[in-house]
C-alpha cells in the first residue's frame, strides 16, 4: 500500500499500528470470567440442553458443575488471550476466528453461571435461534451502513429506514394479503427515503448527519401519526400480517443443533445468508466494488480516473436503503407479526455501532450483529432463569465494546477515509 | 441569453428593488416563516386525509359534495384550533385564569426543551455533533433523584443541591465524550449514541438497587420514591397554574448562554474552534481542551433540564421521566440555528406542541400529527434546497451560494 495522506473519517482517527490493546483486553476479560464465574462462582450444577423435544435425533443434556465449567472456560479464554499477546509481540494481529471463539467461550461461561441450578437449564436451541432472528434486522441495517459508508456517505437514517420497512411491510402485507408484496414494498419505500438522504447529501451538500437525524424524526412522526390515526382503528384489516412460514431446508435442518438454529427459518433469514456473502464478494472481488471503495476512500482520485462519484454514491446509498427496508420487513414479517409504535427502538443506531465493530466488512459486521442479538435475548432469558440478577450490566457490554473499539483501544478501526465528506467537483 | 443582458444584470443600480426583494426572500427570517407554514400545511393534509369524518363524507361525495368539502375545513379548524386553545389562549374560558392557563402550560413544557436545546446548540457552535443529551439527562436525573429522595435538607437548599447534583452528574458524563474525542479522536456522534445506551442501562440499574435509588418496599420495577417536598420546584403563580420554578432556571440558562457565547472570551474560543479548528490551533487555542469544556458545559444545560424533569412531578421517577427531551433538544437547536433567540423561539414552538396535544386529543384529532409537522419544519430549515424548490425562491446569489456551500463542505466533520 502506498502511503497516502488520509484525512480521518468520521468515526475514528485511531492509530493503525498494531497495539497491545486487543490482547490486554482479552486477557483482562478472561481473568474476570476465571475469577468471578470460576473461582468465586456458584457451586451448583448447570445443564446445557441441546435438543428440542420435537427433534428426531435427541442429544443428551450436558450437565456439569458450574464452578468447574467456568474455571475451565476461563482458563481456555486466558490461553487465547496469551496466544494473542504472543502473536502481537511477533508483529501479527489476532485473527478474527480466534476472537469469535473467545466470544463464544465467554458466552457459554456467562450462560452457565446464570443458569446454575435453574430447573429448565440452558436451552441452547432457544438462545441461539433467537440470537439469529433478533440479529437479522441488525445485520440488514449493518449491510445498509456498510454500503453507504463504503462510498463515503454517513447514513444515520438507518433507524428511519428500518422503521419505514417495518411499517410498510406490515400494512401492505395485510392489505394485499401477500407478505412478499409487503416485503418488496418495504424495500421500495425505504429506498425512496434513502434517495432523499442521498440527493440532499450528495447534490445539495446538506450536512449528512443532520439529514439522517431529521429523516429519523420524520419517519417516527409519520408512522406514529398513521398508527394512531388510521392503523389502530382497524388493526385486524390493516396491521395483522402474521409472519412468513418457516421453511425447513430438507436434510440440512435435520442436523442436530445447527439444523434447528440455522436451517429451520423464515425467508428473511435465508435472504441474509445470501446477501452477506454476496455483498462481501461484490465489494472485494468485483470491479463494481473496487470503484465503490475508491469513491469512499479517495473521491478525487476516483473522479480523475473517470468514475462518476455522485452517481456511484447515489445508487449505493439507495440500494443500501432498500436492504435496510428488508431489515424492517424482517422485524415484522420475520419475527413479530405486526407493526408496533417505534418498534425499531434504536436498532438502526445499534446497526451503526455494529458497522464500526465489524470494521466495514460484511462478515465481521454479521458477527458483531450476532453479539448484539445475543445480548437482547440474554436480557429476556436471564430474567426468567435467575431473577434478581442485574442484567443491566450485561446489556451494557456490547455498547461498551463498541466504545472501546471506536476509541481505538481494540486495535485497528479504520473507516473509509472519505466517509462523511461531501465531494465537490472542481 | 445575450451577452449584453448578462452584463446589464450585473449593474447594481439597474434593478435595485428586485435585488432587495431577492435578498429578503432568500434570507433567514422569511425562509423560516415559509418552512413553518409549509410544515403546518402538510400537517393539515395528513390530518384531513386520515380523518374519519372526512373519509366518511367523501365516501358519499356524490350526494353532498359541499358537505364533504366543508368537512375538510372543519377538521383543520378543529385540529389547529385545539392546538391554539391548548397552547396559547383559550377564548372559550369563562375567566381570565383559565383563559391564559394554556400559555403557562406552553412555558412549562418549553423550559426543559430550551435548557437542553441550548446545551446541544452550544456543541453545534463548537463544531461538535452531540446527540448525547439523552444520556446526559438520564445521568443528571439519577443525581437529582439521589439528592431529592435520599438526603434530608431544609427547603430551597435541598432543591438547589438537587439541581446542582443533576448538573454535576450530567457534566461528568458529558466530559467523557469530550475526553474521548480529545484523546483518541473518536467521533462524538457514535460515542454519544453509545453513551446514551450505557446511561440507560446504568441508571436503570441504579433505580433497581434498594441501597441506591429504588423506592421503599419497591419490587422488580426500577422506580424511585417521590422526591421530597423540600426538594420540589415550587409553583410560580400559585395553585391555579402548574408552572413552576423550572422556568426561572430556563431564563437563567438563556441569559448565561447568551453571555457565554456572545460576550465572553470563552465563547469566542468556542466559536473560533467551530469555525476553523486549524486556525484556532494556530492562534494558540487548545482545541482538545475546548472540546472537553464545551461538552461539559453543554451537558450541564442537559442536567438542568433533567433537574426540571425530576423535581417537578408527583410520583416516583423512572428513566421515562426524561420524556424524549434529549432527542427533541437536537431539533430545537437545529430549528433555532443554535442562536440564543432562535433556541428560545424553537423551544416555545415545540413546548406549545406538547401543551396543545391534550386539547387536540379531546377535539378528536390525533396529536401525533404534530410530530410530523415538527419533523418537517426542522427538515425544511436544515435543508434549504427543499424549501427553495417548493416556493421557487431564488438562491442567495449563485456565486455567494456556491461559495457558502464550498466553505461548508470544507469544514464538514473533521
Amino acid at each position: 500500500m502506498k502511503n497516502i495522506e488520509v484525512t480521518p473519517g468520521m468515526f475514528s482517527s485511531a492509530e493503525t499500528k498494531p497495539s497491545l490493546k486487543t490482547p490486554i483486553t482479552l486477557v483482562a476479560a478472561a481473568l474476570v470470567v476465571l475469577i468471578f464465574f470460576g473461582f468465586l462462582g456458584k457451586a451448583g450444577d448447570v445443564s446445557f440442553i441441546w435438543s428440542d423435544k420435537r427433534e428426531a435425533i435427541q442429544l443428551p443434556a450436558f450437565v456439569v458443575n458450574s464452578m468447574f465449567f467456568c474455571t475451565l472456560v476461563g482458563a481456555l479464554l486466558l490461553l487465547i488471550g496469551l496466544a494473542s499477546v504472543v502473536l502481537n509481540i511477533r508483529g501479527g494481529k489476532t485473527p478474527v476466528w480466534l476472537i469469535t471463539l473467545y466470544a463464544l467461550g465467554a458466552m457459554m461461561a456467562l450462560l452457565g453461571w446464570l443458569a446454575t441450578e435453574a430447573t429448565q437449564g440452558v436451552q441452547m436451541i432457544f438462545i441461539l435461534g433467537n440470537t439469529l432472528v433478533l440479529a437479522i434486522p441488525l445485520i440488514f441495517g449493518g449491510m445498509a451502513g456498510i454500503m453507504s459508508e463504503r462510498v463515503g456517505v454517513v447514513n444515520i437514517a438507518i433507524e428511519g429506514q428500518l422503521l419505514t420497512g417495518a411499517f410498510v411491510s406490515a400494512i401492505l402485507g395485510t392489505i394485499t394479503g401477500n407478505l412478499y408484496i409487503g416485503m418488496i414494498a418495504a424495500m421500495v419505500a425505504a429506498g425512496l427515503l434513502s434517495m432523499v438522504l442521498a440527493s440532499l447529501a450528495i447534490k445539495y451538500l446538506v450536512e449528512q448527519i443532520i439529514i439522517g437525524v431529521l429523516l429519523n424524526v420524520l419517519v417516527i412522526g409519520v408512522t406514529n401519526f398513521l398508527y394512531s390515526a388510521w392503523v389502530d382503528d382497524d388493526s385486524i384489516n390493516r396491521n395483522f400480517p402474521g409472519t412468513f412460514e418457516k421453511l425447513p431446508i430438507p436434510l440440512l435442518s435435520e442436523i442436530p443443533v445447527l439444523g434447528q438454529v440455522l436451517f429451520n427459518n423464515r425467508i428473511t433469514v435465508y435472504l441474509m445468508f445470501v446477501l452477506v456473502p454476496l455483498l462481501w464478494y461484490v465489494l472485494f472481488r468485483t470491479k463494481l466494488g473496487l470503484r465503490a471503495r475508491a469513491v469512499g476512500e479517495h473521491p478525487l482520485a476516483a473522479d480523475t480516473v473517470g468514475i462518476n462519484v455522485g452517481r456511484t454514491r447515489f445508487w449505493w446509498v439507495t440500494i443500501g436503503g432498500m436492504v435496510a427496508g428488508l431489515g424492517g420487513a424482517s422485524l415484522t414479517l420475520g419475527n413479530v407479526g405486526s407493526f408496533g409504535r417505534e418498534m425499531s427502538a434504536g436498532l438502526g443506531f445499534i446497526a451503526l455501532a455494529v458497522v464500526i465493530l465489524g470494521r466495514w466488512q460484511p462478515i465481521y459486521v454479521t458477527l458483531g450483529a450476532l453479539l448484539f442479538g445475543f445480548t437482547i435475548i440474554l436480557k429476556v432469558w436471564a430474567n426468567q432463569v435467575s431473577p434478581g440478577i442485574p442484567v443491566d450490566f450485561i446489556t451494557m457490554v456490547p455498547y461498551l465494546v463498541t466504545l472501546v473499539a471506536v476509541a481505538g483501544f481494540a486495535g485497528k478501526v479504520k473507516p473509509p477515509a472519505a466517509s462523511g465528506q461531501p465531494y465537490v467537483k472542481g | 441569453m445575450s451577452r449584453k443582458k448578462d452584463i446589464d444584470a450585473l449593474k447594481p443600480e439597474q434593478d435595485k428593488a428586485t435585488r432587495v426583494l431577492h435578498e429578503i426572500m432568500s434570507g433567514d427570517p422569511v425562509r423560516i416563516a415559509l418552512s413553518i407554514l409549509l410544515g403546518f400545511i402538510i400537517g393539515a393534509v395528513f390530518m384531513v386525509a386520515f380523518d374519519k369524518n372526512v373519509i366518511k363524507a367523501f365516501e358519499d361525495f356524490g350526494s353532498d359534495p359541499n358537505y364533504a368539502l366543508s368537512t375538510i375545513w372543519w377538521t383543520i379548524q378543529d385540529g389547529y384550533g385545539a392546538l391554539f386553545s391548548g397552547s396559547i389562549i383559550n377564548f372559550g374560558a369563562d375567566n381570565f385564569i383559565t383563559a391564559i392557563r394554556p400559555f403557562t402550560e406552553t412555558l412549562r413544557f418549553a423550559a426543559p426543551l430550551i435548557m437542553a436545546g441550548l446545551g446541544v446548540a452550544l456543541t453545534f457552535r463548537v463544531g461538535l455533533f452531540n446527540i448525547g443529551a439523552t444520556g446526559q439527562m438520564l445521568v443528571g436525573l439519577a443525581g437529582a433523584i439521589f439528592v431529592s429522595t435520599r438526603l434530608q435538607m431544609p427547603i430551597i437548599i435541598h432543591m438547589l443541591v438537587a439541581v446542582l447534583a443533576a448538573v454535576a452528574c450530567a457534566m461528568l458524563w458529558g466530559m467523557i465524550v469530550g475526553f474521548l474525542k480529545a484523546r483518541t479522536g473518536a467521533h462524538e456522534v457514535i460515542v454519544t449514541i453509545m453513551l446514551n445506551y450505557v446511561a440507560l442501562s446504568l441508571v436503570t440499574y441504579l433505580l433497581r438497587e434498594p441501597n441506591l435509588l429504588l423506592e421503599e418496599n419497591g419490587g422488580g420495577t426500577p422506580k424511585s420514591d417521590n422526591p421530597d417536598g423540600t426538594a420540589r420546584l415550587g409553583l410560580l403563580f400559585g395553585p391555579d397554574f402548574q408552572l413552576h420554578y423550572g422556568l426561572i432556571f430556563a431564563v437563567l440558562s438563556v441569559v448565561f448562554y447568551w453571555w457565554l457565547m456572545d460576550k465572553s472570551t470563552f465563547g469566542f474560543r468556542f466559536r473560533m474552534v467551530g469555525h476553523n479548528p486549524s486556525a484556532a490551533r494556530a492562534a494558540g487555542i487548545k482545541v482538545e481542551n475546548t472540546f472537553i469544556w464545551a461538552m461539559a458545559i453543554s451537558a450541564g444545560f442537559s442536567g438542568l433540564a433533567a433537574a426540571n424533569q425530576a423535581l417537578s412531578v408527583d410520583g416516583g421517577l423512572t428513566t421515562s421521566n426524561e420524556a424524549g427531551i434529549g432527542f427533541d433538544a437536537i431539533t430545537v437547536a437545529l430549528l433555532g440555528g443554535s442562536r440564543t433567540g432562535g433556541v428560545v423561539m424553537a423551544g416555545m414552538l415545540f413546548g406549545a406542541f406538547k401543551a396543545g396535544s391534550a386539547t387536540m386529543q379531546v377535539a378528536g384529532v390525533s396529536p401525533e400529527v404534530l410530530g410530523v409537522v415538527k419533523a418537517l419544519i426542522v427538515l425544511f430549515i436544515a435543508a434549504p434546497p427543499i424549501i427553495r424548490a417548493f416556493y421557487r425562491l431564488p438562491a442567495p446569489g449563485p456565486k455567494v451560494f456556491e461559495a457558502a456551500q464550498k466553505a461548508k463542505a470544507a469544514k464538514v466533520i473533521k
